[in-house]
């Protein structure tokens, strides 16, 4: 990143300035989250799900790891040694019940990120790369967050790998044997297991890698901000350092005090009951309903129940389903105003309130029992749904007449009075991003 | 091009969930579904307190000794504690002697040092609970075709937890008559008990706790009415189902009270940090 005002790494200590002859690690963090990285100033609190996104990664690995050590992936024992973990290793408890209501933390950060990204048209150019690797990273963790539910073995884990492997036989000609390739063999058992737990442990790393390509390409551009107006001078920005450092610093506070009244006081407020009954393939739950954060995607699965002309109910439902994430990759082509913030767009920004209650609708109706009339709720919500990312928003950005916008962030923040004219005609316009301080 | 596609497959989902939502309604309408025998009679647990309750809530030992005492004596019999050691008992009060004199009270599954043929041995404080069937064909066997389930997580692994342990244990009846006047088919099999609380209303366990003094409470205990002892013994299975709770919820003040002071800090100095800058 590369605004010409961005202030350089000087390492001061001999030490440091050995080790950025060798190795700019200190020059990579600089120019990531220090003084390197000039920042918006008016960003309000809900560019900080970025960061607490990257935090709850964190939280996930580092309890994770320290759950594998205690874990053992085979179906004879699975079930036992998460009890065991809680009940005879030091702190076992303290770490599952993070773990465990970590990954909701995570979900909730994710959506809130997600979605603070569809008001403000984060994903227009020229983030577009930044837009499609966190839906990237959204995809990975949900294939994380499902395996690792399963781990478990209890009852919910069980079922929920059957029915979620079975939306694989859907598939035409090769969904019966692509369902049995996944799961090594003809339901869930201990091939299916182990290769979860492998991926399980793997997958995290890779989200990680993507996560920094994600600020990589965040960075390049540099962030946006809720006027939606691009940084033109100096007076736009503040460096990240101390400023962004000491907002985020407080808002991991408010986050943990929140996550840790769930992981203390009700860590099993969250979970199913029926996922401390171990496994029994001989015996089916009432309900299967997935963890709270699918239940969206859930009931859009559930709500093809006729097939449509040829093509079957449990197909159409399986498409339906993976489109309504897939269509988020779409976003920066589907929406094309010229505006890219909701705060100057009248008509959108009532159609973003009503997509905000019509996934809450789908996502109660996901964790109800299948049975009218929340089949008919979600059936009705679910076409909201694909309506407003792929008629509603096309058609916005082309007849709506957005209010006027600020000229600058400066103005947006300090009035007219404080603008500085931008560049003198005698000043050469500021140089591109030079490759070496890009971080 | 974009848009044009987009609104196309946007159509296609749309018609096709407009399609079953079509034939879910004409269905609701012409054959609107009759209320089931559970929808009408099944019930939510009553409402009961317990002393681990909430976050300052902590185990009462004498009533989780007193529960321990009613699940020796009457569950025992059938449902296994299989997550639970002996020796986890001095959790809740009791004395190494008496630990050990619990688990050589009770016979579990040992070898012969002599023949190493498979015996039965006095159980030791680092031995677990022994199971009362042999294997799942002969639970099944003995009680009427149903697997009695072990107990030591029932808490967390039913909805409503220790208040249904509780409205399960003393909910057994009769049929109401008016059950068997709107659903004549529904009448409890043989060998099967009727229990409101139960989610299919018919249970293959009979009514455990029957008669007040059942179980013997030592003195300075309160009467061991049917309610006390399903109340003690519900209040036993949520420390069997989550032994570590007290230390959870003590540590989660202190973490609280460290993390208010942290977030006091870090919002002043962000305030500080951010008091020249208009933003």
């Amino acid at each position: 990143m590369s605004f010409p005002w961005a202030k350089h790494y000087e390492p001061k200590h001999p030490a440091m300035k050995w080790l950025d002859e060798r190795l700019p690690l200190p020059r990579l963090v600089y120019n990531a989250v220090g003084g390197g990285y000039p920042v918006p100033r008016n960003l309000n609190y809900w560019w900080n799900f970025g960061f607490l996104a990257g935090l709850c990664l964190m939280i996930q690995i580092v309890t994770g790891v320290v759950m594998a050590m205690h874990y053992a992936a085979n179906t004879q024992v699975a079930f036992d040694s998460v009890e065991m973990t809680v009940r005879d290793v030091n702190w076992g408890w303290a770490f599952r019940y993070a773990h465990v209501n970590g990954a909701s933390a995570f979900f909730v950060v994710m959506y809130i990120h997600i979605f603070r990204g569809f008001f403000y048209g984060s994903y227009k150019a020229p983030r577009e790369m930044v837009w499609l690797l966190g839906v990237v990273i959204f995809l990975l963790t949900m294939a994380t967050a499902f395996m690792g539910y399963v781990l478990p073995w209890g009852q919910m884990s069980y079922w929920g790998a059957k029915v979620i492997t079975g939306l694989f036989s859907a598939i035409p000609l090769v969904g019966d044997p692509l369902q049995q390739w996944l799961l090594g063999g003809y339901a869930p058992d201990n091939a299916a297991l182990n290769r979860f737990f492998s991926l399980h442990y793997l997958l995290p790393f890779v989200i990680v890698g993507v996560v920094i390509l994600h600020i990589w390409a965040l960075h390049i551009p540099g962030s946006s901000n809720p006027t939606g107006v691009e940084v033109k001078q100096e007076s736009d920005t503040v460096p990240f350092y101390p400023f962004y450092i000491a907002k985020d610093g407080w808002a991991i506070g408010v986050f943990a005090i929140i996550f840790s009244v769930f992981v203390f006081f009700a860590p099993n407020l969250l979970g199913h009951p029926d996922n401390y009954i171990p496994a029994n393939p001989m015996s089916t739950p009432a309900h299967i309903v997935p963890e709270w954060y699918f239940w969206p995607f859930y009931a859009i699965l559930r709500a093809f129940t006729s097939n449509f002309f040829f093509i079957q109910a449990k197909l159409m439902g399986v498409l339906a389903m993976f489109s309504a994430i897939l269509v988020w990759f779409f976003l920066p082509w589907l929406d094309r105003s010229p505006v890219r913030s909701g705060k100057y767009r009248p008509v959108f920004k009532w159609f973003f309130a009503v997509l905000v209650v019509d996934v809450l609708v789908l996502g109660w109706c996901g964790g109800a029992p299948a049975a009218e009339p929340y089949v008919m709720i979600s059936q009705l919500a679910a076409i909201y749904y694909f309506a407003h990312f792929l008629i509603v928003l096309p058609l916005v950005s082309l007849l709506e007449r957005p209010d006027p916008l600020p000229f600058s962030i400066t103005e947006s923040v300090l009035g007219k009075d404080h603008e500085v004219p931008l560049v003198s005609p005698s000043t050469p316009p500021p140089a591109p991003a030079s490759e070496e301080v890009t971080a | 091009m974009i848009r044009l596609v987009s609104i196309l497959v946007g159509l296609f989902f749309a018609a096709g969930l407009g399609w079953s939502f079509y034939n879910g309604a004409m269905t609701a309408i012409e054959d609107p579904a009759a209320q089931t025998v559970e929808q009408a009679y099944h019930r939510e647990p009553k409402e009961i307190h317990f002393a681990s309750d909430g976050p300052f809530g902590r185990f009462d030992n004498q009533q989780l000794q007193r529960g321990f005492q009613v699940y020796r004596e009457v569950c025992s019999a059938c449902h296994s504690l299989s997550h639970v050691a002996f020796r986890d008992l001095s959790q809740i009060g009791y004395s190494e002697a008496e630990v050990k004199a619990i688990a050589a009270g009770m016979q579990v599954p040992g070898i012969d040092p002599v023949t190493g043929e498979a015996n039965m041995r006095p159980g030791t404080p680092t031995d677990y609970f022994p199971k009362p069937f042999a294997n799942d064909v002969a639970a099944r066997a003995a009680n009427n075709n149903a697997i009695p389930p072990d107990l030591s997580l029932i808490v967390k692994a039913r909805e409503g937890g220790a208040a249904y342990v509780h409205s399960l244990l003393t909910g057994f009846r009769a049929q109401p008559a008016s059950l068997l006047r709107r659903f004549p088919d529904a009448k409890t099999p043989q060998g099967l008990h009727y229990n409101p609380y139960f989610a299919n209303l018919n249970l293959a366990m009979a009514p455990p706790l029957v008669a007040n003094g059942q179980v013997q409470y030592g003195p300075g205990n309160p009467k061991p009415t049917v309610d006390q002892m399903a109340t003690d013994v519900a209040a036993f299975l949520i420390w069997t189902a989550e032994p570590k709770m007290d230390k959870r919820k003590q540590t989660g003040w202190v973490v609280l009270g460290f993390l208010l002071f942290a977030t006091t800090m870090g919002y002043l100095s962000y305030r500080q940090i951010w008091s020249g800058t208009k933003h």
